[in-house]
């Protein structure tokens, strides 16, 4: 006698009697699954990353189809930490974590607060707690995401303010794990030194997440997205100028894998436009105001033999 | 002598659950929200101290809920109110204020009279609670 609407409220399955379980609905219906596969679209590389983000919300759904059913572990633990070299996407991932913890209903509102140490410690006795506490409010039903987390402690100064905020935030990450969710982020070997010094720390977060640095042919699909994304592109010679690029820059000190690539294609759109500027007279056409040329690229300082920091 | 004031002053007192609707409203619309404790239970006495400060740019309702167990912690045996500032361009002032934490034992007010000029009688209201000094009240 029972309509459709009312089979999904009680639908046992008929051979063991047991309340059977709409696996597809919770992977589908949140829109999970759309979400993880832009993630793949749209970061390129990332692969370790990208599996275990994909493990940690099979968990979560597997965690949610089983309190459907009536088993509970208890919910599950989802403070991160991000450690990996300069521009490989850690905070483009955090973002993306506090949208897929959002979808999965473990995050209440899905937003990410990003903080450093200026926001979290004090200038004098008394200021931290309010400090560290003002910004957890402001995170509470999001992700509050801590970069550069090593900073907090500074073991040439016992007196340092930031043991204080670090004590505040074991604290909340204990007791109010349904209301946030902490992601530390900052460079391996230093996260490293960190967590061997907090322990409470370390065994308070669930998930370490390494990002490793990209290839060459990574990097040069990371150009091509965000020239795409920029409404530019490159000309045939122009790629293979940016090709010569990556290869050299790698070499070089100061090397911040995506943030270095961004900052080159920034850099080679001045001189675009100042190319363009120069031929007075011609008429721009629309093709010639997205294209970027070999000459642009091969302008910089990075095929002269290197650089004193920076381009 | 049950004290009321403020928005919800004809209802009994909000359960936690109640209290939480009622901040998620607030944040909804954009309002910082802000704890305030006061031991003088006048009804003139508007201005009470602020526990900590004004509450800008909360999401949601878990932080201005922590801070309220903070301020139940700390001043059990005081009234508390929660209130939301609207900080929009000729609005500018509270929208919803109402009391969530009150003592265990209310004592009421004594009728107090003034003989003033001629035989005219002016009358007051007195607070037993207020007899004591301020943080005593109470206990």
């Amino acid at each position: 006698m029972s309509t459709p609407a009312d089979r999904s409220l009680d639908d046992t399955d008929p051979a063991t009697g047991d309340p059977s379980v709409d696996q597809g609905a919770v992977l589908t219906d949140p829109g999970v699954e759309e979400l993880l596969s832009t993630l793949d679209a749209e970061l390129v590389g990332l692969v370790p990353v990208k599996t275990r983000i994909r493990e940690i919300a099979a968990l979560l759904t597997v965690e949610k189809l089983r309190a459907q059913v009536g088993l509970s572990a208890g919910p599950p633990s989802l403070h991160m930490s991000f450690t990996g070299d300069p521009g490989t996407g850690k905070t483009t991932i955090a973002s993306r974590m506090a949208e897929i913890l959002h979808r999965l209903g473990y995050s209440r509102k899905g937003h990410l607060v990003a903080v450093t140490r200026d926001d979290l410690v004090g200038q004098f006795i008394g200021h931290t707690a309010p400090k560290t506490r003002e910004v957890i409010k402001r995170a509470m039903g999001g992700v509050l995401f801590i970069d550069e987390a090593y900073y907090l402690y500074r073991p040439e100064n016992e007196r340092d303010y930031g043991q204080e905020a670090i004590e505040i935030l074991l604290q909340v990450m204990e007791s109010q794990r349904d209301d946030l969710v902490v992601i530390l982020a900052g460079y391996r070997d230093r996260m490293d030194r960190f967590f061997q010094s907090n322990p409470g720390m370390r065994s308070r977060i669930a998930h370490h997440v390494d990002f490793p640095d990209y290839t060459s042919d990574e990097l040069f699909d990371i150009a091509q997205l965000m020239l795409d994304q920029m409404q530019y592109r490159l000309s045939e010679r122009g790629a293979s100028a940016l090709v010569e690029y990556i290869a050299l820059r790698r070499e070089q000190p100061d090397f911040a894998n995506a943030r270095s690539i961004r900052n080159a294609l920034d850099r080679s759109r001045l001189r675009q436009a100042k190319r363009l500027m120069a031929q007075r007279g011609a008429a721009l056409t629309r093709e010639a105001l997205m294209t970027i040329e070999a000459e642009d690229i091969r302008a910089s300082r990075v095929f002269r033999g290197g650089l004193e920091g920076g381009t | 002598m049950r004290i009321t004031q403020g928005t919800f002053s004809f209802l009994p007192d909000l359960t936690d659950e109640q209290i939480r609707a009622q901040v998620a409203y607030c944040l909804a619309r954009g309002w910082a929200v802000s704890v305030e404790h006061t031991d003088d239970p006048h009804p003139r006495n508007t201005y009470w101290e602020m526990f900590g400060l004004p509450m800008f740019g909360l999401r949601d309702t878990a932080g201005v809920m922590a801070e309220l167990e903070r301020a139940r912690g700390t001043f059990p045996d005081r009234y508390i109110k929660i209130n939301a500032f609207d900080s929009t361009r000729g609005v500018e002032s509270m929208r919803l204020s109402f009391i969530v934490n009150r003592p265990a034992r209310e004592p009421g007010f004594a009728l107090v009279r003034e003989e003033a000029a001629g035989r005219a009688i002016r009358y007051t209201i007195r607070s037993y609670a207020a007899d004591r000094p301020e943080g005593e009240r109470y206990r």
